[in-house]
This record gives C-alpha cells, sequence and structure tokens, in this order.
C-alpha cells in the first residue's frame, strides 16, 4: 500500500512537507502519463499498417502513398512520435478516422454517461461494502462475519458482465420492470450500476474488515474500552477513522477496475459511454481514437490516485511528516 | 551445495500440510473435487461430450433443458440457436478456460518471481525503477490493455495467454520482493555469498524455494481472475478465434436470445462462477496453510 506514496519526504515542518510530497506525487504521476502516452503509440504502431485496413485490397500503390501521406504515416516514426507528444501538449488528440472529427471531442462527448455510471456505481459500491464489512469485523467468526465472507467469495468469483445479463434477464425480461439498455433516465441507470458496483462490493467489504480487525485489536482501542466507551462509539470515532486510510487507497485503485468494468458494462446494456466508444474503435481500427482513449482513461486513474495520494498526506499525520 | 539449502525454517508454518488443511476444511474439499472434476472434463471432453460441439442441427433448435417441457434426453442442458448441445460446448469450453487460467497464471508467476527476486535481491536503482514500472502497470487498467493489445494483434489463444501474463506480473512481484527484502540479510544467504556463490545461484537454490508458498497462493488465485479475464475478454469478441467454444463467447451469445432460451445465458455463467469459486476456495486455504497469520485477510 505504502509503496504507492511515492518518496515521502523527510522534511521536519508539517507544510513544506505537505507540498514537496505533493510536488513529488505530481511529478511521478505526469512521467507515468507520459509512459502511457509512449506505450500506447508503439503499441498502435506495432499492429500493423492502418493504410491497408482503411483501402479496399485492391487498391493502387499510388492510393496506399496518398493515404499514408494524408495520415502522415510516411514520416520517420520518431518524428510521427515527437509530434504526437507535442500534440498532448496542445491537448490536440489528432482526428478519428470513422468519425472524422477530433478524438477528444467525440471523447468527451461519451465521457459524463461513463462518470455518470462509474459515480453512481461507486457510491452503490460504498453503500453496501462499508456496512457489510463493519458487521463482518464485529461480529468476526459468528454468523454475521462467516455470511459476508461467503457473500465476498461468491462476489469475487462472480463476472460481473454475467451478473448484469442476470439482471437483465430477472428485472426486464421476466418482471418486465427496468430497461435492459439505453441511456437517459433514472431506471437506466439501475441495472448498470448494480452490475458495475459488483466488481467493488467485495473488493472494499473484504478490505474494510481485515483492516477494522486489525485496527479494534490495537492498544488504544483496548483503552478506549477501558475508558468505558460503547462499541458504536469506538468504532465511529476510533476504528472507522484509523481503518479507512488504507481503504481510500483501494477505492482510488477499485476506481481503476470501475473503469475497466465500465467498459464490459457499457458493452453489457449498451451504455453510451465512453467504454463503449473503445470497444467500437478497437473494432473499427480506429487507431486515433484507441490511443486517445487508453490514454484518457489512464489519465482518469492517475488523477483520482494522485488525489487520493493526497488526501491520504494530509489525512494521515504520520504520512505528512514524513515519518 | 544443496544439502545446505534443505529444510530452512522461515519463520512461516510449515507443520500443516496443504493435503491435511484440504482434508479438515469440507468447503475446501468441494472445492477441490469440483477443480478436479472440471481438468478431467476438459482433459477428456472429446470423449464425455454427448455430441460434437460444433456440430448444428436446426431440426432441434433453442431446445430447452432436459427437465423442461420441450426439452430431450438427448440434450440435456438444451440447445441453441443453431441446435447445438448445451453441455457439449460447455465441457469444450473448460478447456480454454482452464488452459488459460492456468498458463497465465503461470507466466504472470515466472515473470513477478523473476522481477521480484532480482529487485529485493540487488536492490538498489534497479529496484526504484522496476517498482515505478509496477506502479504505471497498476495504472493502466489491465483490461483495456489486453482490450488493446488483442484488439491490435489480432486474436488468437497465444495472444490471450501472453496478455494476461504480462499485465498479472505485478502482485507476484511485490510480494516476492518484499518477502526476499526480508530474508537477503539472513545468515544463509549471508554466508551463501562469503564463500563465494554467485547471484544468480544464491536467488535460485536460496531464494526462490523460500518464496515459492506465497507464490504458490498467488498463482492459485490469479487462476480465477485469468478464468474470468479470459472470459470478458471472449465476451466483449476479442479474445480467442470465434472457432473455438469459449463460456465468455458463449454468454455473449446467450444474451442474445434471453428472451426465449435463457439457459444459454445461465450455463456457461455458472460454469465460470463454479471454476473461479473452486479455484478461489483452494487459493485461500493454501494461504492459510503458507500463512496462518494472513487468514482473516
Amino acid at each position: 500500500m505504502t509503496e504507492l506514496s511515492v518518496g515521502a519526504a523527510r522534511v521536519p515542518t508539517a507544510a513544506s512537507g505537505v507540498l514537496r510530497t505533493v510536488v513529488t506525487k505530481i511529478v511521478t504521476a505526469i512521467i507515468v502519463l507520459l509512459c502511457v502516452a509512449t506505450v500506447a503509440f508503439f503499441l498502435v504502431r506495432l499492429s500493423g499498417d492502418p493504410v491497408k485496413l482503411l483501402l479496399p485490397p485492391d487498391a493502387t500503390a499510388d492510393q496506399e502513398a496518398t493515404l499514408r501521406a494524408s495520415l502522415g504515416l510516411d514520416r520517420p516514426l520518431i518524428t510521427q512520435y515527437l509530434d504526437y507528444l507535442a500534440g498532448l501538449l496542445r491537448l490536440d488528440f489528432g482526428t478519428s478516422l470513422v468519425y472524422d472529427q477530433p478524438v477528444a471531442d467525440v471523447l468527451l462527448e461519451r465521457l459524463p454517461a461513463t462518470l455518470q455510471l462509474a459515480a453512481a456505481a461507486m457510491v452503490l459500491a460504498l453503500v453496501i461494502s462499508v456496512p457489510a464489512g463493519i458487521i463482518a469485523a464485529l461480529r468476526r467468526g459468528k454468523a454475521g462475519d462467516t455470511g459476508v465472507m461467503t457473500g465476498v467469495l461468491i462476489g469475487q468469483s462472480t463476472p460481473p458482465f454475467w451478473v448484469g445479463i442476470l439482471l437483465i434477464l430477472v428485472f426486464s425480461v421476466q418482471l418486465k420492470v427496468l430497461p435492459a439498455s439505453g441511456y437517459g433516465t433514472f431506471t437506466h441507470l439501475v441495472l448498470p450500476s448494480i452490475t458495475l458496483a459488483a466488481y467493488s462490493v467485495a473488493v472494499i467489504a473484504r478490505l474494510l474488515r481485515s483492516s477494522l480487525i486489525d485496527v479494534l485489536s490495537s492498544d488504544y482501542i483496548r483503552t478506549a474500552k477501558a475508558k468505558g466507551l460503547g462499541t458504536g462509539g469506538i468504532v465511529l470515532s476510533h476504528g472507522l477513522r484509523n481503518a479507512s486510510l488504507p481503504v481510500i487507497t483501494v477505492i482510488g485503485l477499485e476506481f481503476g477496475s470501475l473503469l475497466g468494468g465500465a467498459i464490459l458494462t457499457e458493452q453489457v446494456f449498451a451504455w453510451p459511454g465512453s467504454g463503449r466508444l473503445t470497444i467500437e474503435a478497437i473494432t473499427n481500427r480506429d487507431f486515433p481514437m484507441v490511443q486517445a482513449a487508453v490514454l484518457f482513461f489512464a489519465a482518469i486513474f492517475v488523477v483520482v490516485n494522485l488525489l487520493v495520494d493526497i488526501s491520504y498526506t494530509v489525512l494521515d499525520p504520520r504520512v505528512r511528516l514524513g515519518r | 551445495m544443496t544439502a545446505i539449502t534443505v529444510a530452512i525454517p522461515t519463520g512461516r508454518a510449515r507443520t500443516a500440510s496443504p493435503l491435511r488443511a484440504v482434508l479438515r476444511n469440507k468447503l475446501a474439499l468441494v472445492a477441490v473435487v469440483v477443480l478436479a472434476l472440471m481438468l478431467l472434463a476438459a482433459v477428456f471432453a472429446p470423449l464425455l461430450a454427448p455430441h460434437d460441439p460444433n456440430a448444428q442441427d436446426l431440426l432441434v433448435r433453442l431446445r430447452p433443458p432436459a427437465w423442461m417441457a420441450g426439452g430431450t434426453s438427448e440434450h440435456l442442458l438444451g440447445t441453441d440457436q443453431l441446435g447445438r448441445d448445451l453441455l457439449s460446448r460447455l465441457i469444450y469450453g473448460s478447456r480454454i478456460s482452464l488452459l488459460v487460467g492456468a498458463s497465465a497464471a503461470l507466466l504472470a508467476g515466472i515473470i513477478g518471481a523473476t522481477i521480484g527476486l532480482v529487485s529485493g535481491f540487488l536492490g538498489g536503482w534497479f529496484d526504484r525503477v522496476l517498482m515505478r514500472i509496477a506502479d504505471i502497470q497498476l495504472a493502466f487498467p489491465s483490461i483495456l490493455l489486453a482490450l488493446a493489445i488483442v484488439g491490435f494483434l489480432g486474436s488468437g489463444l497465444w495472444y490471450v495467454i501472453i496478455v494476461l501474463g504480462f499485465t498479472g506480473w505485478v502482485s507476484y512481484a511485490r510480494v516476492v520482493r518484499s518477502e526476499v527484502l526480508s530474508l537477503r540479510s539472513r545468515e544463509f544467504v549471508t554466508e551463501a555469498r562469503a564463500i563465494g556463490v554467485g547471484n544468480v545461484t544464491i536467488m535460485r537454490r536460496h531464494l526462490l524455494p523460500n518464496v515459492m508458498a506465497p507464490l504458490a497462493t498467488i498463482g492459485t488465485l490469479h487462476v480465477a481472475s485469468a478464468i474470468v479475464a479470459e472470459a470478458s475478454l471472449s465476451y466483449l469478441g476479442m479474445g480467442v478465434p470465434k472457432e473455438i467454444v469459449t463460456w465468455g463467447a458463449m454468454l455473449a451469445n446467450g444474451q442474445l436470445y434471453l428472451g426465449t432460451a435463457w439457459w444459454l445465458a445461465v450455463f456457461p455463467g455458472v460454469a465460470l462462477m463454479c471454476a473461479a469459486l473452486a479455484v478461489n476456495v483452494t487459493g485461500d486455504v493454501l494461504r492459510d496453510v503458507a500463512d496462518p497469520k494472513a487468514y482473516r485477510r
């Protein structure tokens, strides 16, 4: 867990410590994104000649050369790469081969749907997993714990997109109470967000349980008990606060699997988000679009984790002071 | 030389054997039996499957399972829209799931263990660079990376295995590295170095055997996630080629017939869940044996 909090600076004063840590983290995030952009660029180039795919098989060498030149693919690789990086700095991600529009515009247009889905799923996941984790930790070894851990085990073993298919089968096909696909109203959001939340519920519940168990067996909890504080007070004022740190980190990491899960969930429910757009782009060999989508998902993930890391620094004095 | 390396206690409880732990735990016993049955089904698929999984028979399209009205004992779990036998397809589908799951976990384990060993043992800038690469790898939604690679390189069994192997190494590397960090200053390592044993030999002969237990645990759990990941790719139509029967592709097809033939989208999912569940339970038992302290996680 701590591997992520890069270079906690050993500086005596709190303010400069925070600043230095934050700056280090931002620089690291930028380097990570640069690497991702580079990998995406070369991966796309490795995968074959887009010109051959875009033209019918009987195209002449002349036509190939013209298209190659118009796409800028006739230049040396290094020039293309530097151009691409320069474009990124101007937030210019290229033009979609399919939509014939700037890639960024198409992606941004589809983004709200994905964010709406991911946010709803994250809220739902927390609403279910946090009470489940607390119950399991407090009732350790008893029926409540066994129930939660069985649920966690089943949840971890069930492919979430299949959960989506089952939900459609029950609520759309059999009961006919919720739509199986589409976008726009609250009812459309219900099944996809449950499906996507299924990704994270098990992971968060399991982690909260184990970190709460760790915290509850520590000395200061014993002191609190000795003072005569009730279980509720202990869990709320001491336990959750201390158990929340690793959980917050994992929520940040889970956001990545939520984004990955969104790709599948959007496919199951024909949800018009950026995940579905990515799948379309890969199927259509829309190279600039795929390149941008990969970078885009990585950027969201890196930024969320940067914020998590920074909030961690601010929340936990030990990290803040680099001790 | 080898005589020195055996029986080095690492502080882990080694008294409980995995076999005894499995026998003690009924759930684990069920899981191992399920896993063994699936393995048998995969290996002997041509003998066990009642029909050719790709044989079409349009006279018996979309037949429900045998116990429902309209079902026949000829097709125990029913048929799909082309009249292909669902049970036979499930049996053949287990081959891909288990093969990809095990191979991807093995590949990821080899890559991760090597990186973790080298990183933890050598330390220094080498370690820092490798761990930074691990962070970058984690920053990448692996399904997206897998999609991008398979989408571009084309679909193929080996691509899927390689992609899932290469996207899964980080957790192995981190665990092995942290184990090695605590092992490398132990006497059996420092003394081996003192008598002039080379780095590679130390890593292979002295360190690797001591990290096998956690490696086996992560590996088992990774098989489950690789099975689900392969099914996800196949569901999206980007896994193995379409001619090969996979549970994921069966689910994608089944979703099209949810209104008329629920069994097409239910049974492949049940198979997937059982496989992943059996592997996960086995992995949990392995972990309890390897590291009793971690039992509550």
